[in-house]
């Protein structure tokens, strides 16, 4: 990777053109019929620029950029799989794309089959009824999926449920979902296995509560093996149970949520469904309910049928697993995060030694380096001098329960040798910091810039050129 | 091991690592999951198909669209999109990267983030923009409750009547369940109406803000002269709903006066894509930043002095925040960010304005000759860009049938029972003339 220091304003210089116009055939009427008063005064400053500028200028900024195809991310809770170019070619596709949203069905029937079809699929594989694509993302996915279950309890004239356990352990965006819904969050503990404690459940359980959120596998990559007794507890008290998809994974091809008791979820097709993340976003978080929720699917969350690029690229996916490839997908991520975690924890704390899904969490080095005069390495020291070796750095200070979590997901089609140059890497980095711990602290070293000074940027922020 | 592309384990691969984790089989990793949700049956699925034969099966699907040549707009613009632009998204070190959380690793996102804040800022007049939206109506649903968190123990959102429908059906969804009030401000000849809105504003203490369109679902070009002076008299904020695409042209919402802008960008060369991935904006004037949902890219310097790109203002996002965070908000629409970003680039000021002119022209143009057809008749009588009504005299269902049989979307009707028409640059004058001689057969 090399630094490029330009701006494309910068490279304006005037009477530089990069577009091409039809000729104009017609009378030229806006600039004398357009009211002044209704007209633009300020006047538009865009770069004028050549098309080569355009394509070198952007090509040297990807160059600044890591992604799937450049090397291994193994960003916890983000699924970081591989995104088959096929996808591409078929969400490209000039008879999807030209669709106007607003055409009459008979004129989008190929459209229509494939929202129908990938409908089904998703069914199949996560055990609920039927999907509304309407959500743009994950956190769309949750707040969609909040409504349909307030509005499931305001259908049956059920007001006081205002109310959403959450456990501690739960993505930021559950709580900011269940925030945006009008809902007031209850939060849940978990034990000193990582779980949700069922005892500390129990008595937040009233005629109060719309239902729980659940991660399941949860943040530290454990399955809530007690997930049936919680299910028929939040039942019984006439709640509803949301799944976050955002761990799926790990059950694609093994666990259907809607086995487990769950009532609504959703999934990210960004992460269990290999479309690409685009430097955060578009993705798409479709939301499943349960046969009683399905007359609630219509909670209209955004304008037209979703984000159906991504819709395309997912089922293209799917088509490519079929029946007999899905179930080795879970199965293969959980080896790869088991693999990683057992070849690593004589070097990284292990809080929670258990068999994981498809993450799990260290927290922090076991020899940290810290000697006296010498401050010892930090997850974030690790994170910063993994970008050195060519690796995309874990997530960081995620999941909260640990001060120095360090969350790794590998997904399933990272290959042995990936994972084993990863795991050389990581203890070598233990041993530079046992070493000297400054080597990390100063990291990273080798990338187009070093670290930044993030309080200034805060403090007086610089938000437009 | 079945032999599949993106699963790169051999037999051998599979025995050193499970002997590594101590297990025997892959089953044996599901060993914490209770053996009833542990699935034995066959998945639903069709059987795995070859690259090859998915592709046969996407086109099988695609031959029962119909490929129709679009006179509709309502939300979805269908403009030129530049070789350029699709070539740039489709590098795979933009579209294959997540969030730019490691900044060392990721200057190429945070820079054209940095470039598409700067653009919509110049393009609405605001001071400042976050990343992106996921489209527009939920763009405008964000701004309903960013007024609310302004304005403290107000609940109140006016609404104009002449936003797009889906605009309204969003707000009103986000609204029912946030606890936010709605209350819609009526139309006087197609434009939101100055007189309702005071009378509003008059009568409400409750109202903390406004959402206007700039642009409406009739098309008219809205004049909102001293609005904003009505709506800041209540100490309410004013927000405008734009296309972006015509703020090149139009007056911004800074110059109406306004305090937050929202809509969609994908008017900026965006395929139609049957409605998505598009690109909300959102931006707002700087009193407002703190407020402002969705992430924000920033300039500083790195401990060596170079000008770097991070996210910034975080203590307003969900991972920091949780449930007292700005917004849900987390993945956007950043590589439709990248897209417009591209397209303006490309397009600068001379081709936005160009590309207005030559939809202008078209556009009306076509309401002329469309009225001496004698099958329609004006609605309005109001200032429009690129998009009308108008009352058809004719079965506007069999019109429908007639349009669609000859390759055309055109003439769709409006919940008012209006037919609506847009004209881009991309359609010709034959394209015109033939939809015109279609609709004259009758």
């Amino acid at each position: 990777m090399k630094y490029y220091d330009k701006l494309i304003f910068e490279l304006s210089k005037k009477g530089r053109t990069a577009y091409s116009l039809p000729k104009v055939t017609l009378p030229c009427r806006m600039e004398k019929e357009l009211d002044e008063s209704l007209a633009r005064t300020e006047p538009l400053e865009l770069p004028e620029v050549s098309e080569v500028d355009v394509v070198r200028h952007y090509t040297a900024l990807s160059q600044m950029n890591f992604g799937v195809d450049t090397g291994f991310y193994p960003l916890g809770s983000c699924t970081m799989k591989y995104n088959p170019k096929i996808n591409e070619e078929i969400a490209a596709m000039q008879s999807f794309a030209a669709l106007h949203p607003l055409q009459p069905k008979e004129t989008t029937e190929g459209a229509e089959r494939v929202i129908a079809e990938l409908d089904a699929a998703l069914a199949a594989i996560t055990g609920m009824r039927h999907f509304t694509f309407k959500p743009c993302a994950g956190a769309h996915g949750e707040l969609t999926g909040l409504m349909i279950i307030r509005e499931y309890h305001l259908s049956r004239g059920d007001m006081k449920r205002t109310k959403i356990i959450v456990p501690d352990s739960a993505h930021g965006t559950n709580p900011a979902s269940a925030a945006a819904c009008g809902l007031e969050i209850v939060e849940a503990k978990s034990n000193a296995d990582g779980l949700v404690d069922v005892e500390d459940l129990r008595p937040l359980l009233d005629d109060t509560i719309a239902g729980i959120m659940m991660t399941n596998p949860n943040t530290l990559g454990l399955f809530e093996k007690d997930i049936c007794r919680i299910a028929t507890l939040v039942h019984e008290a006439g709640g509803l149970l949301y799944y976050d998809g955002a761990n799926m994974n790990p059950l694609l091809g093994k666990v259907r949520p809607g086995d487990m008791g769950f009532d609504v979820m959703h999934l990210n097709l960004h992460k269990t469904f290999s479309t690409p993340h685009g430097g955060g976003g578009p993705g798409s978080g479709p939301v499943g309910v349960c046969e009683k929720l399905v007359p609630f699917l219509g909670v209209n969350t955004s304008g037209y049928h979703g984000n159906f690029g991504v819709m395309l690229r997912a089922y293209a996916y799917i088509l490519m697993l079929g029946r007999e490839n899905v179930k080795l997908a879970g199965p293969l991520a959980v080896l790869n995060a088991n693999y990683i975690k057992e070849s690593l924890k004589h070097k990284y704390k292990l809080p929670i030694t258990s068999v994981c899904k498809h993450e799990f969490v260290f927290d922090g080095l076991i020899n940290d380096g810290a000697k006296e005069g010498v401050a010892g390495a930090t997850t974030l020291d690790v994170a910063k001098r993994l970008l050195d070796y060519g690796f995309h750095a874990p997530t960081i200070y995620f999941p909260l329960l640990f001060h120095q979590a360090l969350m790794i997901e590998p997904t399933e089609t990272e290959s042995k040798e990936t994972l084993d140059d990863f795991i050389a890497v990581m203890e070598q980095i233990a041993d530079e910091a046992a070493q000297d711990a400054n080597i990390l602290h100063e990291a990273p070293h080798a990338t187009p810039i070093s670290r930044p000074d993030e309080t200034t940027a805060a403090r007086n922020p610089i938000l437009h050129y | 091991m079945n032999k599949f592309p993106y699963f790169p384990h051999t037999d051998e691969d599979l025995r050193l690592m499970l002997a590594r984790v101590g297990v025997e089989s892959l089953d044996d990793l599901y060993s914490d999951v209770p053996d009833d949700f542990l699935y034995k049956g066959e998945y639903d699925l069709k059987p795995a198909m070859s690259e090859q034969e998915v592709r046969a099966y996407f086109e099988g699907l695609a031959d029962r669209n119909s490929h129709l040549t679009c006179f509709v707009g309502q939300g979805a613009y269908d403009h030129y999109t530049p070789s350029v632009v699709p070539y740039i998204t489709q590098r795979s070190e933009f579209l294959t990267a997540y969030t730019p959380y490691q900044c060392e690793i990721s200057q190429g996102t945070l820079r054209y983030i940095f470039e598409y804040q700067s653009m919509v800022c110049r393009l609405t007049g605001m001071d400042v923009s976050n990343a992106s939206m996921y489209d527009g109506p939920t763009a405008a649903a964000e701004a309903m409750r960013m007024a609310i968190a302004c304005a403290r123990k107000k609940d109140t959102v006016l609404l104009s009547s002449t936003l797009l429908p889906q605009v309204i059906d969003v707000v009103k969804t986000y609204a029912k369940y946030y606890g936010a009030r709605i209350v819609m401000i009526s139309a006087e000849d197609g434009q939101t109406s100055r007189d309702a809105l005071s009378a509003l504003l008059e009568s409400d203490d409750t109202i903390a803000g406004v959402i206007l369109p700039s642009i409406n679902r009739y098309g008219i070009i809205e004049d909102h002269s001293s609005f904003a002076d009505a709506v800041h008299a209540k100490k309410a904020i004013l927000i405008e709903y734009c296309d972006l695409s015509t703020l090149a042209v139009l007056k911004t919402p800074a110059e109406w006066g306004a305090d937050v802008a929202v809509g969609d960008g994908q008017s900026l060369g965006i395929p139609l894509c049957y409605g998505g991935p598009y690109v909300g904006f959102m931006a707002c004037r700087k009193d407002y930043l703190r407020k402002l949902p969705g992430r924000i890219v920033g300039q500083t310097l790195d401990k060596d002095g170079k000008r770097v790109f991070v996210l910034t203002l975080q203590a307003r996002e969900q991972h920091i925040r949780r449930e007292k965070a700005t917004s849900n908000i987390c993945s956007n629409e950043s590589l439709m960010a990248l897209w417009v970003t591209v397209y303006l680039s490309l397009m600068g000021s001379e081709g936005m304005k160009e590309v207005n002119e030559l939809s202008y022209d078209g556009a009306h143009y076509l309401y002329d000759e469309l009225l001496k057809t004698g099958k329609f008749e004006k609605v309005f009588d109001r200032p429009f860009l690129k998009e009308f009504v108008l009352k058809p005299l004719i079965d506007v269902q069999s019109l429908q049938t007639k349009l669609y049989n000859a390759g055309f979307f055109a003439a769709l009707q409006t919940e008012e029972g209006y037919v609506t028409f847009c004209v881009t640059e991309k359609r010709t004058v034959d394209e015109m003339n033939r939809l015109i001689s279609i609709i004259k057969e009758d």
